[in-house]
């Protein structure tokens, strides 16, 4: 299994029942591909829809039906569409149960950092900082390391998206939680060994006296 | 309400406006606003949308004439040419988060001075910002924003200017009706009054200065 498509199965195994989730660009938006089709999840896509489906056919996409990339998608029977001002009354309000963004880095505090690269990507922090702080759940999905650098880090160097710490991050080596305000390891993704973790893992880790592996 | 062609709307736009744009990536943007704003060469327009599109495509045209000065957005990260014109300081950027932004304008149109928000306490977006804390949480003050133009687009508009939208193209249009001293609008389709019922009218006739006719 490639890295990307462990971190989006693990990931979906977050998701509940009733469940309003946003999924960021990237990674996150695989996530949606691995719900099982009887949990009723809604997903939220922050230009303005609650219910979004798949990428409609060739030739079926409507130009007033898009992602929050301005991509076609399909809307769910169900779905519910609104302005901006209730989006993000929607995802800062803690209405939104589960959001799931990319990550440049994370700390051992559980800050995340995901929106620029001063002097290198200035794209913009969009929605970001907005689900960040307001959603009820925030995992980051991201791959462990980027060339070789961790991206598990003992404290961000990169600007923070927020200030609230992230509940989860599932990478392609470890699942790792803060409830305890440090950097837990708490899975280790299938055939790797918390030695391995820990030798691509810059920020210091708490390793509980049982750590299983992901359940995929 | 006045009914009035693309040409003379875009007429009242004196270069170096503000103007306020609807749309979510070219989403929802008034399309024959902005292809005639490029054709009468209006200048130095201080921008508010919240995104750049990309280029050829909604305000994107308007990055394509360098056409804007100031841009107040969400995330340009799809648009080269705005990011190269913010990286050679050819127009100033003020990037801000979404939520922010959405809530500012709609404090703006509401009468508000502005709005506590807990998004970006503690990041970059704090800096000279006042904090406040409400019940021992920390919010960001961000005041109010207005522009004297919004530029809307519709799905339905009716003779009298009442609008309704579709989908997902809604998006920043019925705040920013709010938020701007002339409200100029295009809609897919305009249609007798009472062909959008009361309770499906979600801009309000009143609120609207100007309706583009067809053609």
């Amino acid at each position: 299994m490639d890295p990307q498509t462990l971190i989006a199965r693990r990931v979906a195994k977050e998701l509940g029942s009733g469940d309003l989730v946003n999924l960021g660009i990237g990674i996150p938006t695989l996530v949606a591909n691995y719900v099982p089709a009887d949990l009723k999840v809604f997903f939220q896509s922050e230009n303005g829809l609650i219910g979004t489906g798949p990428i409609p056919e060739q030739g079926l996409a409507h130009p007033t039906l898009t992602d929050a990339g301005g991509r076609p998608i399909s809307a769910l029977p169900g779905a519910s569409t609104f302005d901006s001002a209730m989006s993000f009354g929607l995802i800062r309000g803690g209405h939104v149960d589960v959001t799931v963004l990319g990550g440049l880095q994370v700390d051992a505090y559980g800050h995340l950092a995901n929106w620029t690269i001063p002097g290198k990507m200035v794209p913009g922090m969009g929605g970001a900082m907005d689900l960040v702080s307001g959603a009820r759940r925030v995992i980051v999905a991201m791959q462990h390391a980027a060339k070789g650098k961790s991206k598990i880090v003992p404290k961000c160097t990169l600007p923070l998206t927020s200030v609230r710490p992230v509940n989860l991050v599932v990478t392609d080596m470890a699942v790792i939680g803060f409830a305890g305000g440090k950097a837990t390891l708490l899975e280790t993704a299938p055939g790797v060994t918390i030695g391995e973790v820990m030798a691509v893992t810059d920020a210091d880790l708490v390793i509980p006296d049982h750590v299983p592996e992901m359940m995929i | 309400m006045k009914a009035v062609s693309v040409e003379e709307a875009i007429a009242m736009i004196p270069s170096g406006a503000s103007v306020m744009v609807g749309g979510f990536m070219g989403v929802g943007t008034p399309e024959r606003l902005l292809d005639e704003l490029v054709r009468q060469k209006k200048t130095g327009l201080s921008l508010i949308c919240n995104d750049a599109a990309v280029p050829g495509k909604g305000v994107g045209k308007l990055f394509d004439a360098a056409q804007v000065s100031r841009l107040t957005a969400t995330h340009i990260g799809l648009n080269p040419k705005a990011q190269q014109q913010m990286l050679t300081n050819a127009i100033a950027v003020d990037l801000i988060p979404q939520g922010t932004f959405v809530e500012r304008i709609r404090a703006g149109g509401c009468g508000l001075g502005g709005i506590l928000t807990p998004t970006g306490v503690g990041t970059l977006v704090a800096e000279g910002k006042r904090e406040i804390e409400v019940n021992g949480k920390p919010f960001l003050l961000e005041t109010a924003l207005r522009a004297q133009f919004a530029l809307v687009h519709a799905f339905l508009a009716d003779y009298l200017g009442n609008l309704a939208y579709a989908l997902t193209s809604r998006n920043f249009n019925p705040v920013m009706a709010m938020a701007a001293d002339t409200v100029i609008v295009t809609a897919e389709n305009i249609v007798p009054v009472g062909v959008i019922a009361p309770d499906h009218v979600v801009t309000p006739a009143p609120l609207v200065d100007y309706l583009i006719t067809n053609g």
